[in-house]
């Protein structure tokens, strides 16, 4: 494959490298930061141990609610689907896990604040009966995503809305804002990478390249209408990493297929050849999913890390440094927010250019 | 440790794919389609005004390369006019210098033989009244003469006394 167009620009690939940079430095931070908080908690067995990995996975974990502060949190909606029906409820029935809920068909309890399991009649946990109930509750992240669905179409559809009413003219005000953004898209993304065929992929790009960019900014706020791990959630990219795959796989043309299934070498490297392409089709989206869940995810944890610092040395000395590091932190995450969706994207259009690139 | 990130939820995996076909959907046709237009519609015309100017600009000069042209040919006519004016005023001075002197010369001339003829016949009548006044002179001086013998005689005796025989 050809990748020369993609490095012709300069502009691009020093993003590229600086991604890349950037990427490996915040995942190391991250993974001894994380280690560090550990042993450190570890260490703190006082009257009430300050547990820094569980208070830092729970607020890079998803949720049956959305916490607002101290003990008020706003329930959202369990939705069960048993063998015997669907249920729906509130979360707030869990009282923070500590009642089991009596549904229409089973009792429910919230086991540790992540799973719903089915509570026997003696009491206790029935793993067996729980096998029968699939969960597909609005939890906090789902409810994020759905926050970030209306933003994203409020705010498109009122510039859309600004396109018609000044037709021909200059962008003005938000639109303005919005534009060079989409013009970037196209003419640094897409079109390098796809090349003439791209409009029939613009939307698919721009909706990846704002969904991820939109929902990594709400993940930096730390209060309610943000605070969601949405794109650190490997739910969540192995979902939009599962789109490119297809889309990449539907879209490709028999120079792709050819290349996966009859690679130009000597006919008995086939054996070899045709699984490493093939395991090479699944990689590439793969990738996409762990490199976008790895680095918002580990940004969450190293500003998480800075903040449990002030608590686990039980010092308000600490603060100013733990602070100081957070600015630095979430600065630095606002570029990483950008770039991750920029990188996604870029990635996402060039596998796409390759399956539809036309061999002369 | 409860690390379940790893551990991805269907519940979510569902949804996420509802909202972002969803999200596709609704962005799709109320969103990139009419800005993707709008933006290609007004690339499109900036580049057409952008032609046009360039083809005005064309114009413009061609038009003005004709102006300079159209006056330059003007100013090379206007030039073989006034050269052509000239040369007529000259030929026309010069011609009117030949006949001014031709006409002269050819008065002077008549001038002059009118003076010869007048003075020829001056002189004749001259001639004829000095004749007939010599005559006359002559006349009467012979008559006067002749009229007094003794002189006369004195006169032929001193003349003959001149005239020496040899």
């Amino acid at each position: 494959m050809d990748f020369r167009h993609f490095f012709n620009s300069k502009k691009i690939s020093f993003i590229a490298i600086f991604a890349v940079f950037t990427t490996f430095s915040v995942a190391q931070t991250a993974d001894s930061t994380s280690t560090a908080a550990a042993s450190v908690s570890h260490e703190t067995h006082g009257e009430e141990p300050y547990n820094a990995t569980e208070v830092i996975m729970e607020h890079i974990g998803d949720a049956y609610d959305w916490h607002l502060w101290g003990d008020l949190s706003i329930p959202l909606p369990v939705i069960l689907y048993t063998d015997k029906g669907f249920e729906f409820f509130l979360s707030s029935q869990f009282h923070h896990g500590e009642h089991d809920y009596q549904g229409k068909h089973y009792t429910y309890r919230l086991v540790d604040k992540k799973k719903i399991r089915v509570v026997g009649s003696n009491g206790a946990v029935d793993e067996e009966a729980s096998k029968n109930v699939w969960d597909f509750s609005i939890t906090k992240n789902v409810a994020a995503i759905f926050l970030s669905v209306f933003l994203l179409v409020w705010i498109f559809s009122s510039v859309a809305r600004a396109y018609k009413k000044r037709e021909g003219k200059a962008p003005k005000g938000f639109q303005s804002l919005i534009e060079p953004i989409i013009l970037f898209v196209r003419d640094d993304i897409a079109r390098p990478n796809i090349g003439h065929r791209y409009a029939r992929f613009m939307p698919l790009l721009l909706t990846i390249f704002f969904f991820i960019w939109i929902n990594n900014l709400l993940g930096l706020i730390p209060i309610f209408p943000g605070a969601a791990n949405v794109t650190g959630n490997i739910a969540v990219t192995f979902v939009l990493a599962f789109i490119v795959l297809i889309v990449v796989n539907i879209n490709g043309n028999k120079y792709y297929w050819k290349h996966i299934l009859a690679p130009d070498v000597p006919w008995w490297l086939y054996p070899i050849m045709i699984p490493v392409e093939l395991v090479g089709v699944i990689s590439k989206p793969f990738a996409l999913m762990i490199r976008l869940f790895a680095n918002i995810t580990a940004g969450h944890i190293i500003i998480l890390s800075l903040i449990s610092l002030i608590f686990v040395f039980k010092s308000l000395a600490i603060a100013p440094v733990s602070l100081a590091f957070v600015l630095f932190m979430n600065v630095l995450e606002l570029l990483v927010g950008v770039l991750q969706a920029f990188i996604f994207t870029l990635l996402t259009a060039l596998f796409i250019g390759m399956a539809v690139e036309e061999h002369h | 440790m409860n690390f379940d990130i790893g551990n991805p939820s269907y519940g979510l995996v569902f949804w996420t794919l509802i909202a972002f076909f969803l999200l596709l959907f609704l962005l799709k046709k109320f969103a990139w389609k009419p800005i993707m237009e709008a933006i290609g519609e007004r690339e499109r015309s900036i580049e057409d005004a952008l032609a046009s100017a360039e083809k005005a600009k064309e114009e413009m000069a061609r038009l003005t390369n004709e102006n300079e042209q159209l006056l330059k040919a003007a100013r090379a006519e206007r030039d073989i006019i006034l050269k052509e004016a000239k040369e007529l005023k000259d030929q026309l001075v010069a011609d009117a210098k030949v006949q001014a002197q031709a006409e002269g010369a050819k008065l002077i001339e008549q001038a002059r033989k009118e003076i010869d003829d007048q003075k020829k016949k001056a002189l004749v009548e001259v001639k004829n009244q000095v004749s007939s006044l010599s005559l006359d002179i002559a006349r009467k001086v012979l008559q006067k003469e002749f009229e007094n013998e003794k002189q006369q005689e004195t006169l032929v005796s001193d003349l003959l006394k001149d005239v020496k025989l040899n």
